[in-house]
């Protein structure tokens, strides 16, 4: 037996502590069982608490966020949410990290951070229709940040590409917070039929517990623990606890698994994702109120002897545990034969709460089941108001066509093409607006339905005022779901910050949750799903907060949306004020590295009005875009270079032209006059700021050639980081 | 009109190509690889675009020694009709129903972007509906889609009037810009663009669908 050749190591505080688990936590342990735990105890228990399977910091808050409205199925804590999108139709998503798996190997990181969000929506029983991904690296020229672009765009298209899924938006910043620790946030959306969803609550007592999917192997032995730790000079070590993607597979375990479903088999599924076996037995454990039986021996492996402390601890990808109704069980079979997969029976559910792990004719594990999670440690950590940021110091003077080529010159602001021509945006042929322009959106297969997505943050804005911060990322996404005329419907939320046990993090985090949940609440746009990435540090040094808002909005027919690109002649109009904020601008940060001055206020009231303005509106719009970072200039900019144009914008004022003021949109209109009229009766403010055409592009008194700039947009990215 | 869509393990344009073809009036069977046999009165066979066997050992080198292939080169023997878009242009050339080979993109990344291309014959049942010399836009999508193949290959090609397509903003390094090719009988196509991604008008501007309304009005029979 492979447990004699490698006797389990004794308990010490040394191998506790490398387990993640603080003395008090293990005094928790001890409490619970009235023993001490045996070695593979040790690593469920390490799995069960970390922060990453947790959430034992972030808990607390989370707990306030607005989750709920008419249009919600299902919301946070399965394995994604799911709302109402109409005609007994389901949209099920969840965004989700892989930061330190990417950082220590890109391609591999990325492509399972990919593959482990894609089984997050299709185990509910939803073919997936659209992937995003929001990227944030360090500083250009930082030695390391070249090779993990390289690496994680190459990852995420490897694997969504063959596995068949578009990749229609997503955002990528650089930012030197990131140097040794990048973020790779990974969305993926699917679409079921509203009564067939799947849930991971096992029921009924001596069901068949089933493996699906790939044989387990040693690797991301201990990921989940790694991902809740902060990394020091000894990240590259780490490397073994990175899994391998194998999209090939997974597609296949889509389509078994979707088979599947059809046959009535299915009582409950859950994907193998952070602590593989353990979590997943476990959550099917505890949410049907059951115990779980496991005979290792039955596992399928990928190689001889390992322990099972392995087995249990594997971060092996494309695997799933399902509990089958045992009459099935051949139709099952046949269904995974065909595609080639694994099938295994390899337990049982048992009326007991306990959690039952036998190998080699060894009980290895016996444990209360649901006190792995409800007895997991819950923190209330302490922690400090982020201070009030300091006042904007005085903004020089600077020719308004100099500071638009700071943007567009920038890798932040380039055209993006480098990166997402690298993913295929259009498999599945439902494909409206391919990444590049706003939300990217999609067509419900076989409906005139559009569903658009979007994922946003602005970290500098979180940074200097977490509360404003986090209201600012959920009005963005919100925004881009309304210029494209799509009715938001709900989002999904991952958030990324250091070191919790740092007040001042936490104070990060907490604030954060506060807007996120303010701007939710305001703007009827609940969290279904989401995902909390801490620990992001390295030698100290945490990222910039960076809560990614991922929003979906619906449109019941896609005749309704408004396009991106305007024509000429057509006059540009600014709706929802003029700017005047420059404090945490991307000007300030692109011209002059400075990120003084507090963040935008977000007034929720407005948001809604301009954006609800914009909805009713939309037929008087031939193209429309939120503005956001760079203000009015480069919307403008981005709007009329994106359809081969210039444009001309009469403020010459640097706040009128880079100021990043919330709630408001630019608009192209052949004819302005109805548009501005809809404004004034609804008290909207609206103003025509200049018109689109030609071959200039025209910010004040100041111009340059369209050709120039469209260069210059057009090759910064690549210049920077290709 | 009757046409087969054959799925392998790993294609993902399968089902865009049934109901590209669905959509100008075949009637569409789905196969599957591990088929002996294609149905009875097959005009015309789909292999669609994907990661066969995920694109492992060589991009549709396994597929091509599915049993169903058997079968796909059968009907071409009798002067079937086969199109084969990306994935499944890849695994026609392994099949050796087509001439050439696909090799990694000459800059090395995955490429998906809208190419303008040339219609460079309009002397086949797919391509009937061009004017030779027109000029169409269609997406790519593929990391292995460079065509290469020796210079009396391509000499013959040419001489034969079998490039069916030539890129004008090449995104792939292949040889003389061949974006497709015909088989001598003019029955088997291979191309890497995907007219099917542009084959509905709700979706866009629907310039791929000229090939299926083509090869449905050729009234193309085995």
């Amino acid at each position: 037996m492979p447990d004699s050749v490698r006797p389990d190591p004794a308990i010490t505080p040394a191998l506790v502590a490398a387990h993640g688990l603080k003395p008090d936590e293990y005094d928790r342990i001890l409490a619970i069982l009235g023993r001490a735990p045996t070695f593979t105890e040790l690593g469920i228990f390490s799995a069960m608490w970390n922060e990453h399977c947790s959430y034992k910091s972030s808990k607390r808050w989370l707990r306030t966020l607005h989750t709920t409205g008419p249009q919600v199925i299902c919301g946070p804590g399965e394995n994604a949410g799911v709302v109402d999108i109409g005609d007994g139709l389901a949209l099920v998503f969840k965004m989700e990290s892989h930061n330190h798996p990417s950082y220590i190997e890109p391609y591999q990181g990325a492509a399972t951070g990919v593959g482990g969000i894609l089984r997050d929506v299709f185990t509910m029983g939803a073919r997936p229709v659209a992937a995003m991904n929001a990227l944030s690296f360090g500083a250009p020229d930082h030695p390391r940040t070249r090779a993990l672009v390289a690496g994680v765009v190459a990852g995420i298209g490897g694997y969504g590409n063959a596995f068949g899924v578009p990749t229609v938006g997503g955002e990528v910043r650089f930012h030197p917070a990131y140097n040794g620790n990048c973020l790779v946030n990974a969305f993926a959306a699917g679409i079921a039929r509203a009564e067939s969803i799947f849930y991971s609550a096992a029921s009924g007592v001596g069901m068949p517990v089933v493996y699906l999917g790939s044989r387990t192997g040693r690797d991301g032995v201990g990921g989940a623990t790694m991902a809740s730790a902060e990394f020091g000079a000894d990240a590259a070590e780490k490397r073994p606890q990175v899994q391998v993607g194998d999209p090939f597979t997974e597609k296949r375990l889509l389509e078994a698994c979707l088979e599947l479903m059809q046959t009535g088999a299915v009582i409950a599924i859950q994907d193998m994702g952070a602590a593989g076996l353990t979590c997943s037995a476990v959550e099917m454990g505890d949410k049907g109120g059951l115990g779980v039986r496991l005979d290792l021996d039955r596992v399928p492996v990928r190689e001889a002897g390992m322990t099972a402390y392995e087995m249990m601890l594997s971060e092996s990808q494309e695997r799933m545990l399902m509990v089958l109704r045992p009459e099935k069980e051949a139709e099952a079979r046949a269904v995974f034969d065909k595609w080639d997969l694994d099938f295994a029976i390899v337990g049982h559910t048992i009326p007991e709460d306990r959690f039952v792990v036998m190998h080699g004719n060894r009980t290895v594990a016996d444990l209360p089941l649901s006190k792995l999670s409800s007895e997991a440690p819950e923190y209330d950590r302490p922690w400090i108001e982020t201070p009030p940021a300091p006042p904007l110091a005085p903004v020089p003077a600077a020719d308004p066509i100099d500071a638009l080529r700071a943007l567009i010159g920038s890798p932040n602001y380039a055209h993006k093409a480098w990166v997402w021509e690298q993913y295929d945006s259009q498999v599945g042929a439902d494909t409206l607006r391919v990444p590049g322009a706003g939300a990217g959106i999609v067509r419900v297969h076989g409906t005139r339905k559009a569903l658009a997505f979007t994922a946003d943050v602005t970290p500098r804005y979180v940074a200097a005022n977490p509360f404003e911060g986090g209201k600012q990322a959920v009005a963005e996404a919100r925004r881009n779901l309304v210029a494209a005329a799509t009715r938001p419907l709900a989002a999904t939320d991952n958030l990324n910050f250091g070191n919790p046990e740092k007040p001042a993090i936490m104070g990060q985090l907490v604030g954060a949750i506060r807007g996120i949940g303010a701007a939710c609440r305001a703007l009827d746009f609940p969290i279904v799903s989401g995902n909390v990435s801490l620990y992001n540090e390295t030698e100290g040094r945490a990222i910039l907060p960076t809560p990614t808002i991922g929003g979906v909005g619906l449109a019941e027919d896609l005749g309704e949306l408004i396009g991106t690109c305007p024509e000429p002649g057509d006059a540009a109009v600014l709706i929802g004020g003029t700017g005047a904020h420059l404090g945490c601008s991307a000007l300030l940060w692109e011209m002059w590295a400075r990120s003084d001055g507090d963040a935008p206020p977000v007034d929720l009231a407005a948001e809604r009005r301009h954006g609800d303005f914009v909805l009713a509106q939309r037929g008087l719009m031939r193209a429309c875009t939120d503005l956001s970072d760079g203000g009015l200039a480069l919307a403008a900019f981005e709007m009329a270079a994106g359809a081969g144009m210039g444009v001309e914008l009469a403020p010459e004022d640097l706040p009128a032209l880079f100021g990043e003021d919330q709630a408001r949109y630019l608009a192209a209109c052949a004819d302005p006059v109805p548009l501005l009229a809809a404004a004034a009766a609804a008290g909207v403010p609206a103003t025509v700021v200049g018109r689109f055409g030609g071959d200039r592009v025209r910010l004040g008194r100041s111009a340059a050639p369209l050709a120039e700039l469209d260069a210059l947009w057009r090759g910064a990215f690549a210049a920077a980081v290709g | 009109m009757r046409a087969a869509v054959v799925t392998f393990p790993g294609s993902n344009c399968d089902r865009d190509l049934a109901e590209a073809l669905a959509l100008h009036g075949f009637a569409v069977a789905r196969v599957w690889h591990k088929d002996t046999d294609l149905p009875a009165g097959t005009d015309v066979v789909g292999i669609p675009g994907g990661f066969s066997f995920g694109d492992y050992l060589r991009c549709g080198a396994i597929a091509a020694r599915s049993p169903v292939m058997a079968a796909v080169a059968a009907h071409a023997a009798r002067g079937g009709h086969v199109i084969g878009i990306c994935n499944g242009f890849q695994v026609l050339t392994e099949a050796g129903l087509l001439p050439g080979a696909l090799m990694r993109n000459a800059g090395l990344r995955f490429v998906c972007r809208p190419v303008r291309l040339r219609v460079a014959t309009a002397a086949s049942a797919f391509t009937a509906g061009w004017a030779a010399g027109a000029t169409v836009t269609l997406p790519v999508a593929h990391h292995d889609g460079n065509y290469q193949a020796d210079s009396a290959t391509l000499d013959r090609l040419a001489a034969e009037d079998r490039i069916a397509f030539t890129y004008i903003d090449d995104p792939n390094g292949s040889a003389r810009g061949i974006a497709g090719v015909l088989s001598a009988n003019r029955r088997v196509l291979g191309m890497m663009p995907h007219p099917e991604r542009s084959a509905d008008p709700a979706l866009g501007p629907a310039e791929g669908a000229a090939l299926f309304r083509a090869l449905a009005a050729a009234g193309v029979s085995a």
